[in-house]
């Protein structure tokens, strides 16, 4: 066992430097498995989260790699398919060193076993902070490569040729000079015998062939546009039973009284019970469950319950910014002495941001039978490792004996990372109620999962900037209101985008606080998380202190990245600019907005051509360029970036979730407007040409897309925004 | 009753009152139709009833007796959607896919050369929050040979 602590271990990769072999090294039926386990995990993972399912049984070609007598190549994904399209990229990593035939690989997901399928980063399994390729890139490539060398040594002793003359080709290995080739399927039992070279070879990333091409495209589209793929809601087992639950009308309410004779009568309602959550009616299908529910009589005891209107939270918001109330501030950025720095004019500005639901299209759900101590998990699981501890928590059992199948996801967008493992705890606590190993499938309706909390944390930005004489920023205070995202560790989440930013590095002195009241709402994970809210704070600010000066917004952002040494975002601003004809003029009417911002180590610059006409506003295109590190899978890439700017302009013309006296007014997508296919924007994407590791894509498209359109809407109008959504 | 279901006759003895999308998934097994919102406001429901596209989460059972009931199920491997739709790899996490499809073939099959506005007035009922649009648009052009 290593001694690296918890999460620690992204550079370098743990696989390059302690790598430890496991080896399967036989046939297991018909499949060649051969293993690699990382083993920067400490004893916690190995010892509690693996048992039972850590039989997993890693093979030959590693736990991420299966090669089958048919000639499939098989690449395990242990990261969750949200539509994100990670497969391909971790396919194609797999694949280009490997040198297999791409049309001859496809990919599954892996069981939950944190001992073989930790993040490397996160020290956990799960998918999260657009981290799957970055977080495989090394990894996969060594698991690949070393298994491209086994067929090589299999065919250099079948053919008592030296090794250094014998090449693979899409799945072919062969021998020029003597024109012998053999399949992967021909040597198959051979690489089998072959000892997995400790430190294979990497491929020089000029000699690529897949990698960064359009070859690199989804396995699952197919699947994905004829019904047959198989999410949570579609799961079908024997003896399975459908539950609803009716959950407090309030956050933080409780059951109080309940009679539950009505919804027992329906027909098909099987069971009708109080678990921790509320009240669940099991039944032999969706629509029983549904109108047993709708029978349930329930008066709720809401006297600890979440009470207050949003109006009211965010003037609370406000004072607790400007420092009037009892919740105090931590400082998570100083620098320089405050003294009289932010003496004289001063420019200063705030901004507003509401509650907002993940609404991914597939509502939340889960299948789950508990046996004893043994659970099985069926659905579409983002955080394993989580999920498994709080189950078992629930199930009084030990994490390793909670089996996840994971399935992919009707979307998530955060959702399904919930830290508390919400609606998976409620399906398990229903299961154990059930028992005898009889499965459960959880549905919640829209209402139910857009009233379920786990929000982007309503949020309030204070900005006070002193700039010099060219306008340039050389004091910035900052504080930051919002709810501590996660319920543990760091609270730095919504401070991400701000911290460190360029706007801060360039000043002088620094005061940046966060202010975390405590609510009974719970916050949640949404699509690039404190981001989405600091990016709009940050840019719009820029482009507010880039008018004040009279200066152009490009400029402006180009004189600070030169200034601070950020020489990533002067490439892909001077690229956005070029592609968008930034300075270009535009038909009457329309303006263009640009916006830039590093997420999750990707950078990403966005240009947006807006217009108000007859009190509408329209989006019409957004160019964006990209910079990712080396770009695996350019069309997936961009299909990251068009979709991640419709979900960040759809929150931003509309999105917000009300409370009124704490109860939230929009449940479903009759008031929780979302960007539908008339308002989206044409989409274009460029990417910066790199050598460097790649980073993610998954999330990094959203946050730039609400300041462009601001900072358009500036250039038109000649008003600043100051809250979110733009269309009230 | 009895509900006729991409060419087939099926029995339902279930409650009449049951929205038909409740039917197709949890009776008749075509789990392809999706459930998205419950009330008509998402798309991923959406089914042909005697050739027009119709949110199944809204028509009950009984109203759909007597009527050709057509699913994504029901739509043939080789349909020039289906095919469009992987060559422009629209789909992201896919749930939406099936209910956009169905609107797009309805659409395909009253104006076989859609233009922009036609599309978007066609298919603005259907929600992808993966944010294709873009990308189904495109492969409804290119099914439908209009560039
Ligand atoms: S589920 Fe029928 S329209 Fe949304
Ligand atoms: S592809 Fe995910 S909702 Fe459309």
């Amino acid at each position: 066992m290593s001694e690296r602590k918890f999460g620690e271990g992204a550079q370098p990769s743990p696989v390059l430097t302690r790598r430890r072999l496991v080896l399967g090294g036989s046939l297991l039926g018909g499949a060649l498995v051969v293993g690699y386990a990382a083993t920067n995990f400490g004893a916690i993972a190995a010892g509690a989260l693996s048992v039972g399912a850590a039989d997993a049984n890693p093979g030959v070609f590693g736990p991420f790699i299966k090669i089958d007598e048919a000639g499939w190549v098989t690449v395990v994904n242990r990261y969750q398919e949200m539509g994100q399209g990670t497969h391909a990229g971790l396919a194609a990593i797999v694949a280009e060193e490997l040198d297999a035939d791409w049309e001859m690989v496809r990919f599954e997901s892996a069981p939950a076993n944190a001992a073989v399928y930790r993040d490397v980063t996160m020290g956990i399994q799960g998918t999260g902070a657009s981290h799957a390729i970055a977080g495989s890139w090394d990894q996969l490539r060594q698991a690949g490569a070393a298994a491209r060398t086994m067929f090589v040594q299999a065919a250099a002793r079948k053919w008592s040729l030296p090794i250094d003359s014998i090449g693979v080709r899409n799945g072919v290995v062969y021998h020029v000079a003597s024109q012998r080739s053999a399949t992967f399927v021909d040597l198959l039992a051979d690489a089998a015998k072959v000892a997995p070279p400790e430190y294979p070879k990497l491929k020089d990333p000029k000699d690529y062939k897949l990698i960064g091409t359009e070859i690199v495209r989804r396995k699952d589209s197919q699947s994905k546009s004829n019904g047959t793929e198989l999410y949570t809601q579609d799961v079908r087992l024997p003896g399975m039973l459908v539950a609803m639950v009716a959950h407090p009308s309030h956050f933080g309410g409780k059951l109080g009284s309940f009679d539950i004779s009505a919804a027992r009568k329906v027909p098909g309602v099987v069971d009708v019970f109080e678990i921790a959550s509320g009240v669940a009616v099991v039944a032999k299908d969706t629509w029983s469950a549904r109108l047993g529910r709708d029978a349930l009589k329930i008066s709720w005891d809401d006297a600890k319950a979440e009470t207050r209107s949003s109006d009211e939270l965010q003037a609370l918001y406000r004072e607790i910014a400007k420092g009037k109330t009892d919740v105090t501030g931590s400082a998570f950025q100083t620098k320089g002495k405050v003294d009289d720095a932010f003496d004289g004019e001063l420019f200063e500005a705030s901004f507003d941001f509401p509650y907002l639901a993940n609404a991914p299209m597939e509502p939340m759900n889960c299948v789950a039978s508990v046996d004893g101590r043994r659970v099985k998990l069926t659905f579409a699981a983002q955080i394993q490792t989580v999920d498994q501890i709080n189950c078992a928590l629930a199930a009084i059992t030990l994490p390793g004996m909670v089996e996840i199948e994971t399935l992919p996801a009707g979307g998530s967008f955060g959702r399904r990372g919930t830290l508390t493992s919400d609606y998976i705890v409620e399906c398990v606590n229903i299961a154990r109620h059930v028992g005898g190993g009889r499965p459960v499938k959880l549905v919640w309706t829209r209402e139910d999962d857009m009233s379920s909390g786990y929000y982007r944390p309503m949020a309030h930005h204070k900005v006070s900037i002193k700039c010099d004489e060219d306008g340039l920023p050389t004091a910035w205070r900052h504080n930051i209101v919002s709810q501590a995202i996660v319920p543990f560790g760091a609270n730095d989440l919504p401070t991400h985008g701000v911290k460190n930013s360029p706007y801060l590095s360039v000043a002088s002195v620094v005061d940046a606080r966060i202010f975390t009241p405590k609510l009974a709402v719970p916050p949640g994970l949404w699509r690039s998380v404190g981001n989405s809210q600091s990016a709009m704070v940050m840019e719009h600010t820029v482009d507010l202190l880039a008018r004040r000066a009279k200066r152009d917004p490009a400029e402006y952002r180009r004189a600070i990245f030169t200034k601070v040494g950020d020489v990533r975002k002067l490439a892909v601003l001077d690229l956005v600019c070029k592609k968008a004809g930034w300075g270009s003029p535009l038909d009457a009417g329309w303006a263009r907005g640009l916006a830039i911002h590093e997420c999750f180590g990707t950078v990403v610059a966005q240009v947006a051509e807006v217009s108000v006409q007859g009190g509408n506003l329209r989006v019409r295109r957004v160019v964006c360029a990209v910079d990712c590190g080396i770009a695996i899978a350019p069309n997936q890439i961009a299909a990251q970036i068009e979709g991640g700017v419709c979900f960040g302009l759809g929150a931003a013309l509309y999105g917000r979730i009300t409370l009124d006296h704490g109860i939230p007014q929009e449940t479903n997508f009759d008031a929780y407007r979302v960007l539908r296919m008339d308002e989206a924007p044409a989409v274009e994407t460029h990417i910066v040409p790199s050598k460097k590791t790649p980073t993610g894509i998954g999330e990094p498209g959203v946050p730039p897309i609400a300041p462009a359109v601001a900072n358009a809407l500036l250039s038109l109008t000649g008003r600043p925004t100051s809250s979110l959504p733009f269309v009230i | 009753m009895k509900l006729n279901v991409n060419g087939e006759d099926r029995d339902f003895d279930g409650d009449p009152n049951m929205p038909l999308l409740w039917v197709l998934r949890d009776h008749l097994n075509l789990s392809g139709t999706k459930f998205g919102c419950g009330i008509a406001q998402c798309g991923a429901c959406t089914v042909h009833l005697d050739g027009k596209a119709a949110r199944s989460c809204s028509v009950l059972a009984a109203e759909a007796q007597g009527m050709k009931i057509t699913t994504i199920e029901g739509v043939n491997a080789g349909h020039r959607l289906l095919v469009a739709w992987v060559k422009h790899d629209v789909p992201q996490c896919g749930y939406c896919q099936s209910g956009q499809i169905m609107q797009a073939a309805a659409l395909l099959d009253e104006k076989p050369k859609p233009t922009d506005a036609d599309i978007d007035a066609a298919m603005s009922g259907n929600i992808c929050r993966c944010g294709t649009y873009r990308r189904i648009k495109a492969a409804i052009k290119d099914a439908a040979g209009v560039a």
